[in-house]
């Protein structure tokens, strides 16, 4: 029999909700006086009105939903997936009100695209946006990279034993210090040590580049937001592509792996323990699955010829694929380019690297190189006592920060949320196959937008159904959350319907 | 003399030649029609025409200059001199020169490590950019003032409710 929820699992839903949107509506003051201070007042206006809104409801959800009662479980990931959904809606005010979204859909889309660290886009005129609004793009990839959640327990939370369980529900299931509260204010040191590092370096190539001094600085943070937090906008419509530099590339190639590393790795090299790095699974895998995958896409490019020298091939071919691997999204290519200048064996590349993505506790999607890891030391094992005599006592280890035992209940997890991401990358492929895009190109795009990617070869477009645009948008979300908040919000709403 | 005569006849005839094998797309072409058809025009004498959007980067005796036409920006190379010739780019605050390039346009340049760009050799400005006006938007103004009021009383009520 399934329960009806009570008006007591509202209420301290709503609670924790109103808590999250108030966190939210606090990071839109940074955009206000970003625009103060480069004189944009319609778009410093945009936030004031958007902050406005979010103050009411947030408001409105603590005081009418006010409790002291501590969150569980099932409460827990229901506010993290909501949460998720309101602040696309809260977010996506701000960019609809600047003009350069056609519809409140698109904005939504792009919201959504950053939060999630996605990168895909249906801006309008990209090279006329407003520093402020381009500055919020930015910034709230920075905010969904670290994780909506870990903003409010670092921030606005004061150690609640709840925490843990809206944590967990935003996809990070190692902590790295005991508490959880702990944990989000690491990640946010790493983040803002590496945002000072990252700016620096790219504000100072930017110079060498050609660019004016305050233009290279927005340009160098906001690159940096969006490569650590593994995103992919740029301030430019032409994504990387509008610098036409390599360092810049070879930079941003370095922070993307950077963000694609777990939190819990950077933590361990931080405290001096280097060897960490050799021996993790996570980075070992990396290191194959990277090697393998851009074989794949070389050997594809040289077929036809497409970048006859080796600084081409790594410029656009290695970039491309280490930017899909990371699950940035950066391009210095044309989205076009991908049909028209990349043969099917270049693409499978892609998007098998998109597929995988990088660590856990980390800011990439996708199925995290640590579940291929265990795939296939479960592979291994068996093989093993397939070949060796029956009596024997196969035991498989592997190194994950220290020396763990390959147990069957692990290597069932892995198994199921790589399943669960197959068959989310399947059905965005048939939607967009059923709109008529032939099958690589589909698969490429819902591939991208489950993974939280954001390379396009052309489909995403503001002319693209309506009923594509809400696809990609539920790939983006239910592959940031790794589907457990989302299959519970489902319970959850099934149980409204139909419980007792 | 006579020598003379014949060597301007087979330069005249060279010339003639390459200028057949390369044409110049007088009649300018669109972002989107260089890089879906890239293989056609790869090597080519183009026409491409937009508004400077970006940065003017400067590397030594050359500059990028991006150009958007409305569909994509691409990246142009030309002689620091012609840059020169750029006094407004497009942002959120101005608009920028509307410029004509005639160059060569590459798929994957060698040069620039496989970028898609055009080698300009001359540029035409078919427009100046300017400084575009921002005006408070009073309907925005408003807006956040009534909704300003509105979380002022919802605050008034919290505490009267509180005592």
């Amino acid at each position: 029999m399934i329960l009806k929820p009570r008006l007591e699992d509202l209420k301290i839903i709503g609670f924790y909700l109103g808590k999250i949107i108030l966190g939210l509506a606090f990071t839109m003051a940074i955009p206000i006086l970003s625009g103060l201070c480069f004189r944009e007042l319609n778009p410093a206006l945009d936030f004031l009105i958007s902050i406005e809104i979010s103050v009411f409801f947030g408001l409105l959800l603590i005081k009418v939903c006010h409790t002291e009662k501590d969150l569980n479980w099932m409460q827990g990931m229901i506010v993290v997936s909501l949460s998720w959904i309101v602040v696309m809606f809260l977010g996506a005010i701000p960019l609809y009100l600047s003009g350069h979204w056609k519809s409140f859909l698109d904005a939504c889309f792009d919201a959504m695209s950053g939060f999630a660290t996605t990168g895909l886009i249906l801006v309008q005129d990209l090279d006329h946006l407003s520093y402020t609004h381009n500055l919020w793009r930015h910034l709230i990839m920075f905010l969904g990279g670290q994780g909506i959640v870990v903003i409010a327990l670092s921030f606005f939370v004061r150690g609640f034993s709840g925490a843990l369980k809206m944590y967990v529900g935003e996809a990070r299931d190692e902590k790295i210090l005991p508490n959880v509260v702990h944990t989000s204010r690491f990640i946010w040191l790493v983040s803002f040590v590496y945002l000072a590092l990252g700016t620096i370096a790219l504000g100072v190539t930017g110079i060498f580049n050609g660019m004016k001094p305050l233009n290279s600085f927005f340009h160098g943070a906001c690159i940096f937001m969006a490569a650590f937090d593994t995103g992919g906008f740029s301030p430019q419509s032409q994504n990387i592509l509008y610098y036409h530099s390599m360092a810049y590339e070879v930079i941003t190639i370095m922070i993307m792996v950077l963000g694609a590393l777990n939190f819990k790795l950077h933590y361990h090299l931080w405290a001096g323990n280097r060897r960490e790095i050799y021996r993790n699974i996570e980075t070992s895998t990396l290191f194959v699955t990277i090697i393998a995958t851009f074989s794949i896409v070389a050997v594809g490019l040289t077929q036809i010829g497409s970048y006859p020298s080796a600084v081409a091939l790594f410029r656009k071919g290695f970039y491309q694929l280490i930017s899909g691997h990371t699950g940035t999204g950066f391009q210095t290519v044309y989205a076009q380019q991908f049909i028209v200048d990349w043969n099917h064996l270049a693409l499978v590349g892609v998007i098998l690297a998109m597929a995988l993505g990088g660590a856990v506790c980390s800011t990439t999607g996708a199925i995290k190189i640590l579940r291929i890891g265990i795939i296939f030391k479960a592979l291994k094992e068996d093989l093993k006592r397939i070949i060796m005599p029956e009596r024997a006592v196969v035991i498989e280890k592997f190194h994950h920060i220290k020396e763990i035992f390959l147990e069957d209940k692990l290597v069932r997890g892995a198994l199921t949320i790589t399943l669960a991401y197959i068959i989310l990358y399947g059905l965005g492929a048939l939607v967009g196959m059923f709109y008529g895009h032939p099958f690589l190109n589909a698969l490429f795009e819902s591939t991208s937008a489950a993974a939280n990617v954001g390379l396009s070869c052309g489909i995403t477009n503001v002319t693209m159904p309506v009923a594509l645009k809400l696809t990609y948008i539920i790939q983006m979300w239910a592959g940031r959350l790794e589907f457990m908040s989302v299959f519970t919000i489902l319970g959850f709403l099934i149980a409204i319907i139909k419980g007792k | 003399m006579k020598i003379n005569y014949k060597l301007t006849l087979i330069i005249l005839f060279f010339g003639l030649a390459s200028y057949v094998n390369s044409p110049v797309f007088s009649q300018g072409l669109n972002s989107s029609e260089l890089i879906k058809d890239a293989k056609k025009y790869d090597g080519k004498l183009i026409t491409y025409a937009g508004e400077v959007i970006g940065d003017v980067m400067l590397r030594g005796e050359f500059a990028w200059v991006n150009i958007n036409d409305g569909d994509n920006a691409l990246g142009v190379w030309m002689s620091a001199s012609l840059a020169k010739e750029i006094k407004f780019t497009g942002n959120y605050k101005s608009r920028g020169d509307n410029l004509e390039i005639v160059g060569v346009f590459h798929r994957a340049c060698l040069e620039h490590g496989g970028d898609l760009d055009i080698h300009a050799q001359a540029l035409r400005k078919l427009g100046n950019g300017r400084i575009v006006n921002q005006r408070l938007n009073q309907d925005k103004k408003n807006l956040s003032l009534i909704l300003f009021g509105a979380l002022f009383l919802i605050w008034i009520l919290i505490l009267f409710r509180r005592k």
